[in-house]
């Protein structure tokens, strides 16, 4: 066995798993943005003013930090990473690659 | 009915974590897959047009001086260039790769006015070091739109490119109108609010 289909061989592995991350990378990426907006209300619950709303005005209310970033974590999840997910798997059963099976049951 | 200055720099703040996330994602699956859907492409471009629309009633009501309105002004300018030279793009109607250079211009600009617009050298107060950091943030974050520039399809320069963005956003979050910085507050810069 020659070293050039040694090598060739492991670069193809290495990008097979390359691959295979990617799809993993996408779905946690959104429920982490969530998660940190979650610790950030528990580390500093003052700046979630849901928690003691007594005399605050329509903003306060409205916009508050670590919320939003759970909305926007959530937000992404569901309308941009759950279908770009989807295409990732079609894209590669097109191409003959071994389906991930992330994002469905 | 108008927002405090610092609720505008958080709700600002979610809409780069947003286009942050976007461009990860887009450099995570790279520009095929991204590109499977039809509307996908336009996301961020006309995202980021959108911000700087919206920056123009921000310098409208939140004008306390000539420079802030300058600053805004730019911000909301160099947005919508961006954001409308990378839809050009993105539809094929631009196809000099020199409309790519969109994107660094408005980093350079973005960070010229952070830095230019806040004069206050009060390290110890939180807005007036957010503003030197965001500002040299965008300067020095200018490499990975111009390694983008260069090369499109570089994964480092697309994630570091999406990365400022979410830098951005933080720093963004963390501005409020008065606050220490690094546990320290003199006793010059009044008294927190909160």
């Amino acid at each position: 066995m020659s070293t050039h289909s040694v090598t060739q061989g492991l670069e193809e592995r290495s990008h097979s798993r390359g691959l295979a991350l990617r799809p993993l990378a996408l779905a946690v990426l959104g429920p982490l943005t969530a998660l940190a907006g979650l610790v950030w209300a528990v580390v500093q619950p003052y700046r979630v003013t849901l928690l003691h709303p007594d005399g605050q005005g329509f903003w306060w209310l409205v916009v508050e930090p670590p919320l939003l970033v759970i909305v926007a974590g959530l937000a992404f999840h569901y309308l941009v990473a759950r279908p770009l997910i989807d295409d990732l798997e079609e894209n590669s059963s097109a191409e003959g690659l071994p389906k991930p099976h992330l994002g469905k049951p | 009915m108008q927002p405090p200055a610092e609720h505008v720099h958080w709700m600002f703040a979610t809409g780069f974590l947003l286009l942050g996330l976007f461009l990860l994602s887009e450099a995570i699956v790279g520009q095929e897959v991204w590109r499977r859907r039809p509307w996908r492409p336009y996301l961020w471009p006309s995202f980021a047009f959108g911000m700087g629309v919206l920056m123009w009633p921000v310098m409208t009501f939140f004008t306390n001086s000539t420079i802030h309105m300058v600053a805004h002004g730019a911000w909301a300018q160099v947005m919508m260039f961006a954001g409308a030279a990378e839809l050009g793009l993105a539809k094929g109607k631009l196809r000099n790769p020199l409309w790519r250079l969109a994107i660094p211009f408005a980093f350079l600009v973005s960070g010229l006015a952070f830095l230019l617009h806040e004069q206050n050298p009060w390290f110890f107060q939180r807005s007036s070091f957010l503003h030197h950091f965001l500002g040299w943030l965008m300067v020095i974050g200018v490499v990975f739109p111009l390694a983008r520039a260069w090369r499109p399809r570089w994964v480092v320069a697309n994630a570091g490119f999406a990365m400022v963005f979410v830098v951005l956003a933080v720093a963004l979050y963390c501005d409020r109108d008065l606050a220490p910085i690094f546990g320290h507050l003199s006793t010059l810069a009044g008294t927190p609010h909160r």
